[in-house]
């Protein structure tokens, strides 16, 4: 899927080489999992009306990926070829499910707001994409800093774009109302299109335009 | 990743799955006092915001603000009864197994300062894909609402889903369960536009019908019971 993925890191290095740092910091632009390889659309659509489930998102996916990488990377080379997809699968499963009762324990109301989104990040591309791409095939380390990587990409983007819906779409960041009230008095109205999942589409497109304006060389060539 | 055997790829998803189940159940069981409280937490503001009290902390005080009490369908006072602790969908899934079980209904009494009482009730049903459900405001009068809420477990967002919204619940207040002539007709969900001179009925949702008749069914049945009880406390209102 990228480059960096079946190179493996050269030994005997600090622990956050220069390798290393480039697996995690590669997700954020270059090889964004939202705005490159174009994965975990839906999600990015569905919980990004306000910045503060998304926040939650992000963190949910970010610790899945991670763990899932790093769990998956140790029994690489245990798991039998046959039951590969399964085993991930399980793997997945089985963190998503913690993360969803941890959040019901302790993030109740917000849990709530994420509803089925947070038992879909089982579905979500990244997370089988980055097992089948990288943890498969690399060290435990660096698949957990490709982990998160993917995961703070991912975060990234979703949190960009929930910046633009609340603040568009009602007015407010992180739930604090920042478009003065005097502003609506003179005729200024929320985007009601920001509210709805197609409002994310396009910010989303925005995000990948000025991305690549700035960054020719991620341009498809003809 | 050499290829294995089968016997090797049995063993190796039996581990993979057991010891996944250990995690999830010993996790499950570990956080399962502080989920109840969230859900228990969420059911007493629920029931307060009914009347207005939307407070943070209100709902530590819930015992102290409102009585409770178990009351059955035939409106008995069933005593030595826990109403926080009854679930109403349980007790009405145990009387269609057996008609001769008596279904069991947890009510809140709220006095406000002035000394008026509002009647708290529960209600629950059956939408679409699974259960509905919903608390409501009775005036002492026994006749009007004053605020009601509706949620859901499944209900398809953008069209049954919508029950849970303000635009929905909000249709409700001020509506009359009793007729001119004082019999009980309760408030249906129906479709057409609706408005103050209808007292008995509410906008249903478009695209939600079987969510909106889940919601008119478990109100008629509840509310029946409801009034069979409250019409003994406030009987000038009852020619019956």
């Amino acid at each position: 899927m990228s480059e960096v993925a079946v190179q493996n890191p050269i030994e005997k290095k600090p622990l956050i080489g220069k390798k290393e740092r480039k697996l995690l910091t590669d997700p954020l632009s270059d090889n964004n999992p939202v705005t490159i390889q174009v994965l975990g659309i839906c999600s990015s659509l569905a919980v990004t009306t306000q910045m503060k489930p998304t926040m939650v998102m992000a963190l949910s996916v970010t610790a899945v990926v991670a763990l899932s990488n790093f769990v998956i990377s140790l029994m690489r080379n245990a798991i039998p070829p046959r039951i590969r997809i399964i085993v991930q699968l399980t793997v997945v499963s089985v963190l998503v499910i913690l993360v969803d009762q941890a959040l019901k324990a302790y993030m109740y109301d917000i849990s709530k707001q994420l509803s089925v989104f947070v038992g879909l990040i089982i579905t979500n591309c990244i997370v089988m994409g980055r097992l089948e791409a990288y943890a498969m095939g690399n060290k435990p380390f660096p698949s957990l800093l490709d982990g998160l990587g993917n995961g703070f990409g991912y975060g990234f983007v979703i949190l960009t774009v929930a910046f633009f819906r609340e603040l568009l779409g009602s007015g407010k960041i992180f739930g604090f109302k920042v478009i003065p009230d005097a502003m609506y008095e003179a005729g200024y109205v929320n985007n009601g299109l920001m509210m709805i999942p197609a409002g994310a589409l396009f910010v989303v497109a925005c995000f990948i335009w000025i991305q690549r304006s700035f960054a020719k060389h991620l341009e498809e060539k003809e | 990743m050499a290829s294995k055997g089968n016997s090797a790829t049995i063993v190796f998803a039996l581990v993979v799955t057991t010891l996944s189940a250990a995690l999830l159940a010993a996790a499950a069981t570990l956080l399962k006092p502080a989920q109840d409280e969230n859900i228990l937490k969420e059911k007493q503001q629920n029931i307060l915001s009914l009347v207005g009290l939307n407070g943070p902390d209100d709902y530590k005080k819930f015992d102290a603000l409102v009585q409770s009490m178990v009351i059955d369908q035939d409106g008995q006072i069933v005593p030595g009864a826990a109403a926080m602790s009854l679930d109403l969908a349980l007790e009405k899934k145990l009387s269609t197994k057996d008609p001769k079980y008596k279904v069991r209904y947890p009510m809140y009494v709220y006095k406000d300062p002035k000394g008026r009482t509002t009647y708290l009730l529960q209600t629950s049903g059956v939408g679409l894909w699974g259960p509905i459900w919903g608390y409501l405001a009775l005036d002492e009068d026994g006749n009007t609402l004053r605020s009601a809420i509706f949620d859901h477990k499944g209900e398809t967002p953008g069209l049954g889903a919508e029950i849970n919204t303000d635009a929905f619940e909000h249709q409700f207040i001020n509506k009359k369960v009793l007729n001119d002539q004082g019999q009980f007709v309760s408030v249906k969900v129906e479709k057409g536009k609706h408005d103050a001179s209808m007292p008995h009925a509410v906008d249903a949702i478009s695209g939600g019908t079987i969510t909106s008749n889940g919601v008119s069914k478990m109100l008629e049945e509840d509310l029946a019971s409801y009034l069979k009880y409250i019409r003994q406390q406030a009987p000038q209102t009852s020619p019956l």
